[in-house]
């Protein structure tokens, strides 16, 4: 069985979620344009989008619709050349929408788990939880004659041990997408060591055809990219504990948070990109690497305080940022929360303490925005930091020490075998998490 | 054409702003501005100019594609809603693609010949931005002929003028005449860069010439041309005021506020042929023949050119068309600054269609206003010297790839 005949008939789990969603929309339109570019009719092909809420599946009907459509306007010369033979179609509009009509064609939303039992590949995106994925996997493959191939878009389960345990003779492979995965470029791979090796093949065409920025990664809980942001997460935290010593919790989460966003040249501070991610789900992967990993303690106290006082962040179906650590208008921060007082804090009066209390910013420092669109991004940094050097203030001494731990835990993965090389950690990090600079730098 | 029988005039010049990306207002997300308000505030303008609607005796509006870049047709009946004063008076609109305001001047003018008025407002509008450009190349594609869209590109006028710039490049060598197209898209920002109203006026890229060059893609457009090689997608107005002697009387308005209209020529080519030569424009040439024939000047007379750069290829071949360059010399011409404002003769003082913008059915009609302003000096930061002993300007307004043509040529009024 050929690649495309692979991609005929293929079911995602959990395909209304924020990231099986994105998955459904780069793998329908990739099922289409193979049929396309093969002179076949699209509606040969299906993907069931299976998941257990039929209102969230309306919801993805909806987002595909506009998503396809927007894929299709900027595609339009292509699309005129796939249709060409069709002389119905003349108009620009014409063809777009007869392409947008194609492609949902393909899709088939249910609820029920029976769709995937004629699949040949099936993605999965439900929640970070190894039992259910181990549930839904086994199952499947008892009910499915084809031998299907699976691929999990878990960012932290070994897929060896899923493997094991849902006894798929080496059917499964990680993709883990990052979010959007319709926008984000990266995508990680990882090949546990009993593995199909036709499987690897059709993962690596998929992520080629999809024009995905790749990283292998070993068959590590967490992998790289949580591997890094999990432990990340860990140190904040750590620091942030620290200062309390000297002031209170929001003043030292405003601080670590500043100090990881600005000083580091980062979009966002870490417990901004917490709260982005989702407490709670920071906590299930946290627990997940936890189990897996020996002599390490992979913990994090204060983000279980937070959960369990609801506190958790993670977005709303329309992609807003709910509040979290931070509380949010409009995506920009305006109080910090209080786990004492269980209240949100303004901002003003804390980002005033906090401002006084790290020091002037370096004079050659630019924001991250500015930053990732120089052309002279490298020397613009180095002087950045040969500044950052020279300078004792408690922010330079606090991001100093951000910066080496941040290196220290990118040279970790390599030498604890989850990353095959230091550039591989940095481009996770500067694709995936849009960092200016990767982790692991002679800049200091 | 026969000599004109009496004297024609123009006056009262006006231009809206070319609304479309390059202007800080423009918000393509938000409800922008419609037909009704450029309707109004260019045919207020130029009614306020003369003294009032009661000295119009006949309207004329010069539009494309209303019909479906805002579903509305019958544009004639707007004339009443821009001043009362125009009520239960005649208005028709005219429409020749992208020459539709150069054809409404005609109408105005004839009607003055005609002497069945002695003043007529000629208005040409389009707003194009109420569809994302890859449905408004659907839209303008029916400026060329509907059998051949299927097999057209995407961006199908692009596409046409692309494969008149890959022919150019096979004759006359790839870089050369990119280096003419580069020069002609930076002469053409500089000068927007001198008048308000236009869309590139708040321009700001310091090497103009080095963004011009960037390198064609194919995968998201044409082989051969890139964005800066194409005129921009606009909303606006331009009007004026076609008049005879004795309309201008009435108005109490001087000749000093005025260009004469010496000769012009509106032809046809047949829109179902293939160019005979993808490297020449020869309706255009011959047009600029017979207005310059009509007036009884050759180029040696003009002081400055509007004509139709809806891409820097077409610019580049008008050039030629018109004679200031044998073929395949235009780009040595451009280059060497010769059409700059300081050059041998400025063409497009304020930007033309890839500079100022190019509301398709308006254009024409902003040619003529740019011509007036600076033949009565009211070009501002724009203003070029017009030469005494060379008093004439002319303009070209092109529907089409080729296909219909309005060469008008101007002069300051000898009294």
């Amino acid at each position: 069985m050929n690649y495309n005949e692979r991609l005929s008939n293929v079911a995602v789990l959990g395909a209304a979620g924020k990231m099986g969603s994105g998955i459904v929309l780069l793998t329908v339109i990739e099922m289409a344009n193979r049929c396309l570019i093969e002179g076949k009719d699209p509606c040969e092909a299906s993907l069931h989008a299976i998941d257990v809420s039929p209102s969230a599946l309306n919801g993805l009907m909806k987002y595909l619709r506009t998503q396809v459509l927007k894929s299709a306007e900027k595609s339009t010369i292509q699309l005129r050349k796939w249709y060409s033979g069709n002389p119905a179609l003349i108009e620009n509009e014409e063809i777009i929408n007869r392409y947008v009509m194609d492609v949902l064609s393909v899709v088939k939303p249910s609820t029920r788990m029976e769709a995937a039992w004629d699949a040949y590949v099936i993605f999965e995106a439900v929640s970070e939880n190894p039992d259910l994925k181990v549930k839904l996997f086994s199952s499947i493959n008892e009910h499915n004659p084809n031998q299907p191939w699976f691929l999990t878009n878990t960012s932290s389960i070994p897929i060896g041990e899923l493997n094991k345990k849902a006894g798929l003779n080496g059917n499964i492979i990680g993709l883990h997408y990052y979010n959007p995965p319709a926008i984000q470029k990266l995508l990680e791979i990882i090949t546990p060591a009993e593995i199909n090796p036709h499987l690897v093949e059709f993962a690596n065409q998929l992520a080629g055809n999809l024009q995905k920025t790749v990283v292998h990664a070993n068959d590590v809980a967490g992998f790289i990219g949580n591997g890094f942001f999990m432990r990340d997460i860990l140190f904040a935290v750590n620091e942030t504990m620290r200062l309390t010593k000297e002031m209170s919790l929001p003043q030292a989460l405003y601080v670590v948070d500043k100090v990881s966003r600005d000083y580091l040249v980062r979009p966002m501070g870490i417990f901004q990109l917490s709260d982005y991610v989702g407490i709670d789900v920071c906590v299930f992967i946290m627990a997940v690497m936890n189990e897996r990993l020996t002599g390490e303690n992979v913990q994090c106290s204060l983000f279980e305080q937070l959960m369990k006082q609801e506190v958790m962040g993670g977005q709303f179906a329309d992609g807003n940022q709910k509040d979290g650590i931070f509380k949010y208008i409009k995506g920009q921060i305006v109080a910090v929360y209080d786990l004492n007082t269980k209240q949100y804090i303004e901002l003003k009066a804390i980002a005033d303490v906090g401002d006084s209390f790290l020091g002037p910013m370096p004079a050659s420092w630019q924001p991250w925005k500015l930053a990732i669109k120089s052309r002279t991004r490298e020397i613009m940094l180095q002087q950045y930091f040969d500044e950052l050097k020279q300078m004792q203030t408690t922010g330079a001494v606090l991001a100093k020490a951000y910066a080496i731990n941040a290196k220290q835990i990118g040279q970790q993965l390599v030498r604890n075998g989850v990353a095959h090389k230091t550039d591989d950690v940095n481009t996770v990090m500067t694709t995936g998490f849009f960092h200016a600079f990767g982790p692991v730098n002679d800049y200091l | 054409m026969k000599k004109m029988r009496k004297r024609v005039f123009l006056t009262a010049g006006y231009n809206t702003i070319s609304m479309g990306t390059g202007r800080k207002e423009f918000n393509p997300k938000k409800q922008m501005p419609g037909l009704e308000h450029y309707l109004k505030q260019a045919g207020q303008a130029s009614i306020a100019a003369i003294g009032g609607a009661h000295l119009i005796d006949e309207c004329v509006v010069g539009n494309f594609m209303a019909s479906r870049f805002n579903k509305q047709a019958h544009l004639g009946a707007f004339m009443p809603m821009i001043d009362e004063g125009l009520r239960y008076k005649p208005a028709v609109s005219t429409e020749g693609a992208c020459a539709s305001g150069g054809l409404a001047l005609l109408i105005g003018m004839r009607s003055v010949l005609a002497e069945t008025a002695d003043m007529v407002l000629v208005i040409g509008v389009e707003v194009q931005n109420t569809v994302k450009a890859i449905y408004g190349a659907d839209i303008l594609a029916g400026a060329g002929w509907y059998s051949k869209r299927k097999e057209g590109h995407a961006y199908f006028f692009p596409g046409q003028f692309s494969n008149r710039a890959g022919a150019y490049f096979e004759k006359y060598g790839r870089d050369y005449a990119r280096k003419g197209f580069a020069k002609w898209f930076a002469i053409a920002i500089e000068n927007a860069r001198l008048c308000p109203t236009a869309q590139e006026y708040e321009n700001t890229v310091e090497d103009l010439e080095k963004l011009a060059l960037t390198e064609p893609n194919p995968m998201f457009f044409t082989d051969h041309l890139t964005v800066f090689d194409c005129s921009k997608v606009s909303d606006g107005a331009s009007s004026i005021v076609v008049a005879s002697e004795e309309g201008l009387k009435k108005a109490g308005i001087s000749l000093s506020e005025t260009v004469e209209i010496t000769g012009w020529s509106q032809l046809e080519e047949d829109i179902t042929h293939e160019p005979d030569d993808l490297t020449i424009m020869s309706t255009m040439a011959e047009a600029t023949k017979q207005a310059l024939n009509t007036a009884g000047i050759t180029i040696n007379d003009l002081s400055t050119i509007e004509t139709h750069d809806c891409f820097t290829i077409a610019g580049i071949l008008s050039v030629e068309a018109i004679g200031f360059a044998k073929p395949g010399e235009g780009p040595t011409f451009v280059a060497e600054g010769h059409t700059s404002r300081n050059g041998k003769i400025p063409f497009n003082t304020t930007g033309g269609l890839i500079g100022w913008g190019h509301p398709t059915g308006a254009s024409g009609v902003h040619m003529a206003v740019t011509i007036w302003e600076q033949m009565t000096a009211k070009a501002g930061k724009a203003q070029i010297e017009i030469p005494a002993d060379r008093p004439y300007g002319m303009s070209i307004n092109m529907g089409g790839d080729d296909k219909s043509l309005v060469a008008i040529v101007y002069r300051k009024p000898v009294h």
